[in-house]
């Protein structure tokens, strides 16, 4: 996130100043917004995360201590309220939910070997391959899910990542190497279709 | 990797986000070096990763702004309406 183009009173926010507030929103709203959407996939529960993110924010500013930055404290609250939006909306629980996490490395052991990166950049802009992107982080479970927007999305230091989701360095990194590895496995599936669609085209 | 079963291939696995991020220590580093040169799997798996990951980075540098009428009920929603810039 930008730290804030224009510096940001955490002082005058504390105080109650609303314009301060306000220029708050302004620089945030935008990033705020972009890690719901990524996390829900739909606009009106992005909407809605956004809303009780700056309400809890407005609430609660008068609290933040400052141990964190501005933004990351945001990314906190924003964070906590995609997750319980995404948990109400899935009552039942399922079997991914109460298995405890392992560092077994089965599960997300590399399967397609395909160098998809010789392929036309058109290709990785397309509005087609943005869905496919799009839809790869919504099969994440969410606690990779969270872990990989914070990190590779918005670009958060692992630090950073483990102070918003209240986790260990370490557990930021396993989960963001297995998120990580597992959109590589569903993007290679993917672009690796379009290269041999596009090898066979070429061929006749 | 894990068709191959080679144990370096399965071991490299736990590393490979510290080595893409630059933060393994040089000696691991020189290590996962040597091997990816030799294994063409393990090569391909860390250059498509490194690909995914500034794929995901390029695009969230796009539409930083929310929409116009998200913006603005959210103003609205917080009292802030007096300070709305447009």
């Amino acid at each position: 996130m930008v730290e804030s183009k224009t510096e940001i009173s955490v002082e005058a926010l504390r105080s109650g100043n609303r314009e301060e507030f306000a220029r708050m929103v302004d620089a945030y709203s935008g990033p705020i917004y972009r890690l719901a959407l990524k996390m829900l996939g739909i606009p009106s529960d992005a909407e809605d995360v956004l809303q009780n993110t700056f309400l809890k924010a407005f609430q609660h500013v008068k609290d933040f201590e400052g141990r964190s930055s501005l933004s990351t404290w945001l990314y906190r609250i924003a964070s906590n309220e995609a997750l319980m939006l995404i948990r109400k909306k899935r009552p039942e629980i399922t079997l991914s939910d109460i298995s405890p996490e392992n560092d077994d490395n089965s599960d997300y052991s590399p399967a397609q070997f395909i160098d998809w990166r010789p392929l036309p950049e058109a290709e990785f802009l397309s509005s087609e391959s943005q869905s496919v992107m799009d839809s790869a982080v919504q099969h994440l479970p969410e606690n990779q899910r969270i872990v990989f927007i914070l990190r590779d999305v918005e670009g958060l230091s692992i630090q950073e990542t483990g102070e918003a989701l209240n986790l260990s360095e370490a557990a930021v990194k396993t989960r963001l190497l297995r998120a990580r590895l597992r959109l590589r496995e569903e993007l290679s599936v993917y672009y690796g279709e379009r290269l041999k669609k596009g090898e066979k085209n070429e061929r006749s | 990797m894990s068709e191959v079963k080679d144990p370096k291939c399965h071991a490299l696995l736990g590393s490979l986000s510290d080595y893409v991020d630059g933060t393994l220590s040089e000696e691991l580093c020189v290590e996962i070096d040597r091997h990816v040169a030799e294994c063409q799997d393990c090569h391909i798996v860390v250059d498509t990763l490194r690909k995914t990951i500034s794929l995901y980075h390029d695009s969230a540098s796009e539409n930083l702004e929310c929409p116009e009428a998200v913006r603005e009920r959210l103003f609205k929603t917080l009292n802030l309406n007096d300070y709305i810039r447009h």
